[in-house]
């Protein structure tokens, strides 16, 4: 059962850029990219949990701003050399507007 | 029965005859006379020996080894004075010798103008080493030299002779410089470079006496102008040397008159090089002089063969200073002109079109694409359809890959690469295909790249396109894996393309993926800021955190704050803003910096724009300390306090801060002013260091304490604190403009050289040009982004939702 929620207006977050959502179990990054679309990931790099939020987004990857791992938007998969992943959440828009599901989160957050 | 050759004369021409003639195994018995008491070497070289870059040792071609390997019989040091054609002999000082085929190579002589004084000691000319040790050994006791002649020698013997420590004027009778082969730009260019490196110029200047009772003393000019002299050097030309053939009743006109075999009027009797005349021309380059000895060579074992005169280039390196000219560049009725020129980075290229075809090309400070130039000239190709983009060169035609490999790739088989020795793409292929794997082997079996030495990036280049991963380019590396092109040339497209957003710089450089990489963004963002500062908006997606948040990320995500103090001075007050803050945000760590300031660290980021706006409040503004840009100019406290200042070394340090605050650099910048030479302020181990004297201000570049230790070097020591200020705005604007991204200056320095960058700096209109161009971007960007962020963004630093709150209901 999906249980979407409306989370902000896109345009809140520029183009490739990031916002964090907080909850109960820490932050999520919502990342949107050139092409507008929006993904969202655990903000913390696999390596030493850096703020993803704060990476330089290209493509549909992000650079962690304290070691430059790339991770993946996509998959939350590390790239290249450097091996590692992160949590991804559904996120979608709908009018313009960010929509993340709760009860992913909510069951993340349980496990 | 083995036939009996004499060589008369052992220059580069008949030099290359005799190799030649031995890789045939022609069995001739060779004796080689020379009036210089030494064999062959590589005379345009000799201006590398006079500037003291090169020994004789390194320019010989041929060695003593050599000629008694081939049983050369060398009669070094001895003039030949006679022709017999009846006898068929050859009498030198010291007997005489029979031939049955006899070469004469006599070269040329210089031209010397009939003036009074022109035989006193102390005038001399510059054809051989004998010259060349003469020129260096009156540059040893210094003073004053000049030199007739603004053609290629005469230049070449001023750099060397400026190298060497004298005071050298150019005399040129014409208008420009080296008219030949130049154009008026060029011309100018040429002599402002040179007047850079010390070498004043009088253009039509016509000689009318050289002064001196028992030497040389000086030089009078036609206006009545005199100029004192030590030493005075001939330059303004040379004639074919042709006394022996004109003896010997052979026909001669300018030069020796030959066929297209290379034979003279006496059909046993061969001339070639410089003394000879063909179908009414004369030849001074190489590369004739080579296809000369090939056809001489070739009829003497009775191959067929025969000389052509080809369309000519001529590319030179004179004294650092690259050009190129070829064809007709003449003004004219119907012509049309290409003109390109980046006065910043002293290029010209101008390319004139007859009719949809290339017929002229001069180039100058960037020579690189000639080759192809050339190739359109020789081709007469049609360039109707690439007109546009033409003056850009090869890489930027079609659908041609940005790739200067692509472009050495697409080259035909016969395409000349070496201009002096005549090597097409098809021999350096041939040799590679042969084992001969990197530029030594190549220059080894084909000779490509082994006499003037320009074509040697071109050399490399068929060597990586042709061994592929095999072959190791000791050439600069592209930006990242989004492009094949590297900074310097990304650079160059940003400029000359006018390029003033990023989707124009990945379209047109053809990148590899849809939006770059970290790698490549803040290198493009700042290039595109740099160069148009008005055009171009910053784009903060493509800044690493720190400039996008305007504080330095710390391991766990927090930040760190530090507010601006100038010159390293603060007060209570200021103190007192910071303590409260300090305490209002909770700041876990109070820390002083080393560039004299005060971090605090681990504020949260949607803190930021809070704290931002206390400390503003307080007067303080950002001190860029997360920036690759201006961070601190540190000071000591200099005459207001210390009772060994020499200068208000504190003074300054704000003034420098006030002035160079918010600009955007490489990489990060770091200033000191110390007030004596005692240097407290450690400035010379910074990136720009000002140390204070008694008589002024010691600027010095290029220095670093990281990673790297490295202490500065002088570039100048001005008066006054407004040109202490002007030549730091100046030499700001030079890294900015040029500098790779991420290289320090000292890094950048070691690239162009701190000669080239004490030429911009010492050049006024230069100086004052980089000023304004500092100023203007200054303009956009001299302010505080805390101020604007607290006041606009702060929303931004803000979590987009907080579902903690939610569940917690």
């Amino acid at each position: 059962m999906t249980n979407w929620i409306d989370i902000a207006a896109l345009d809140d977050i520029p183009q490739r850029g990031a916002r964090v959502v907080k909850t109960s179990d820490g932050c999520v990054a919502v990342f949107r990219t050139a092409d507008d679309e929006v993904f969202a990931l655990n903000n913390a790099c696999p390596h030493k949990a850096g703020p993803l939020a704060e990476g330089i987004v290209h493509g549909k990857s992000v650079t962690c701003p304290l070691h430059n791992w790339v991770i993946s938007l996509e998959t939350g998969q590390a790239q290249g050399e450097d091996d590692g992943q992160v949590t991804t959440y559904p996120a979608r828009i709908e009018n313009r507007r960010i929509l993340l599901d709760r009860s992913f989160l909510r069951a993340q957050a349980a496990a | 029965m083995t036939q009996k050759l004499v060589v008369i004369g052992a220059g580069m021409a008949s030099g290359r005859v005799l190799e030649h003639l031995f890789e045939a195994n022609a069995g001739y018995d060779v004796t080689l006379f020379n009036a210089e008491a030494r064999g062959n070497y590589n005379r345009i070289m000799l201006s590398p020996v006079l500037s003291g870059e090169k020994t004789y040792d390194e320019i010989v071609t041929h060695d003593a080894d050599w000629y008694e390997a081939n049983g050369v019989t060398c009669r070094f040091g001895e003039h030949v004075t006679a022709i017999d054609r009846e006898a068929k002999t050859v009498t030198g000082q010291n007997g005489t010798v029979a031939y049955d085929k006899l070469l004469i190579a006599t070269g040329s002589a210089p031209f010397i103008i009939p003036v009074q004084g022109k035989d006193l000691p102390g005038v001399i000319t510059y054809r051989d080493l004998d010259d060349t040790n003469a020129m260096i050994d009156a540059a040893a006791k210094g003073g004053k030299a000049v030199v007739i002649g603004g053609g290629l020698l005469g230049l070449e013997a001023a750099a060397g002779l400026a190298e060497r420590g004298m005071e050298v004027t150019v005399l040129h009778l014409m208008g420009h410089l080296m008219e030949r082969q130049l154009d008026e730009s060029a011309g100018f260019l040429l002599r402002r470079d040179l007047q850079n490196k010390g070498v004043r110029i009088i253009c039509q200047a016509s000689t009318v006496a050289i002064l001196g009772e028992t030497h040389v003393e000086g030089v009078m000019l036609e206006d009545n102008t005199g100029l004192e002299a030590d030493l005075v050097v001939m330059a303004v030309g040379i004639r074919p040397e042709t006394r022996l053939a004109t003896d010997a009743g052979l026909e001669v006109a300018r030069g020796i008159e030959v066929n297209a075999q290379m034979q003279t009027s006496d059909l046993d009797i061969y001339a070639v090089g410089e003394c000879v005349e063909f179908d009414g021309h004369l030849f001074g380059l190489v590369a004739p002089l080579y296809d000369q000895a090939k056809v001489v060579a070739d009829s003497l074992v009775d191959e067929p063969n025969a000389f052509v005169v080809k369309e000519l280039a001529t590319k030179l390196k004179v004294t650092g200073c690259d050009l190129f000219s070829a064809g007709d560049f003449a003004d004219g009725d119907g012509r049309e002109d290409i003109v390109f020129r980046d006065p910043a980075r002293g290029v010209y290229r101008r390319l004139v079109i007859d009719d949809d075809v290339l017929i002229g090309a001069v180039m100058y400070g960037d020579t690189a694409d000639s080759n192809w130039f050339f190739g359109l000239i020789k081709d007469k190709t049609d360039i109707s359809d690439m007109r546009d983009t033409l003056i850009f060169g090869p890489a930027y035609q079609g659908g041609t890959p940005l790739d200067p490999l692509a472009a050495v790739a697409a080259l035909p088989r016969d395409a000349e690469i070496c201009g002096c020795n005549g090597i097409c793409k098809r021999q350096i292929e041939d040799a590679i295909a042969a084992g001969a794997t990197d530029l030594g082997a190549v220059r080894a079996t084909t000779k490509a790249s082994g006499s003037c030495g320009t074509c040697t990036g071109l050399v490399e280049q068929v060597l990586a396109v042709t061994l592929g991963d095999d072959f190791v380019m000791p050439a600069a590396q592209s930006i990242c894996a989004c492009t094949d092109m590297t900074h310097e040339d990304v650079r160059r497209m940003i400029k000359s393309r006018a390029l003033k957003s990023m989707p124009a710089v990945w379209q047109e450089c053809g990148w590899k993926t849809s939006c770059g990489c970290h790698v490549c963004r803040p290198a493009l963002n700042f290039y595109l800021l740099a160069d148009w500062p008005l055009d171009y908006a910053d784009d903060p997606q493509s800044r690493f955190i720190n400039e996008r948040k305007h504080a330095n990320i710390q391991k766990d995500g927090t930040f760190s704050v530090v507010p601006r103090m100038w010159g390293g001075i603060t007060t209570p007050d200021e103190l007192r803003a910071i303590a409260d803050a300090a305490d209002k945000y909770a700041v876990p760590t109070v820390k002083v910096t080393g560039g004299q300031r005060i971090d605090l660290l681990g504020v949260q980021s949607e803190d930021l724009p809070h704290i931002w706006a206390d400390l503003n409040a307080a007067g303080m503004v950002s001190g860029h300390a997360y920036s690759k840009g201006l961070r601190t100019v540190k000071t000591c406290v200099g005459t207001d306090h210390c009772r060994f200042g020499t200068q208000d070394s504190t003074g300054l340090g704000i003034k420098l801060e006030k002035t160079l605050w918010g600009s955007w650099t490489p990489h990060k910048l770091k200033l000191a002013v110390s007030g004596c030479p005692r240097n407290c302020a450690e400035a010379t181990c910074k990136d720009i260091g000002v140390v204070c004297v008694d008589s002024g201000y010691q600027v010095s570049i290029g220095g670093a304490a990281g990673m790297d230790v490295k202490e500065t070097e002088l570039l100048v020591q001005v008066a006054t604190e407004d040109e202490v200020i002007a030549v730091i705005k100046a030499v700001t604007q030079l890294y900015r403009e040029n500098a790779k991204y991420l290289d320090r200056i000292y890094k950048w320095m070691a690239k162009v050289g701190l000669e080239w960058i004490k030429e911009q700096i010492d050049n006024p209109q230069t100086r004052q040009a980089l000023v304004d161009r500092f100023e203007l971007s200054q303009s956009i960007y001299r302010k505080d982004p805390w101020a604007e962020h607290a006041a606009d963004k702060s929303e931004s630093y803000q979590p987009l939702a907080n579902l903690a709150l939610e569940a917690a209901e």
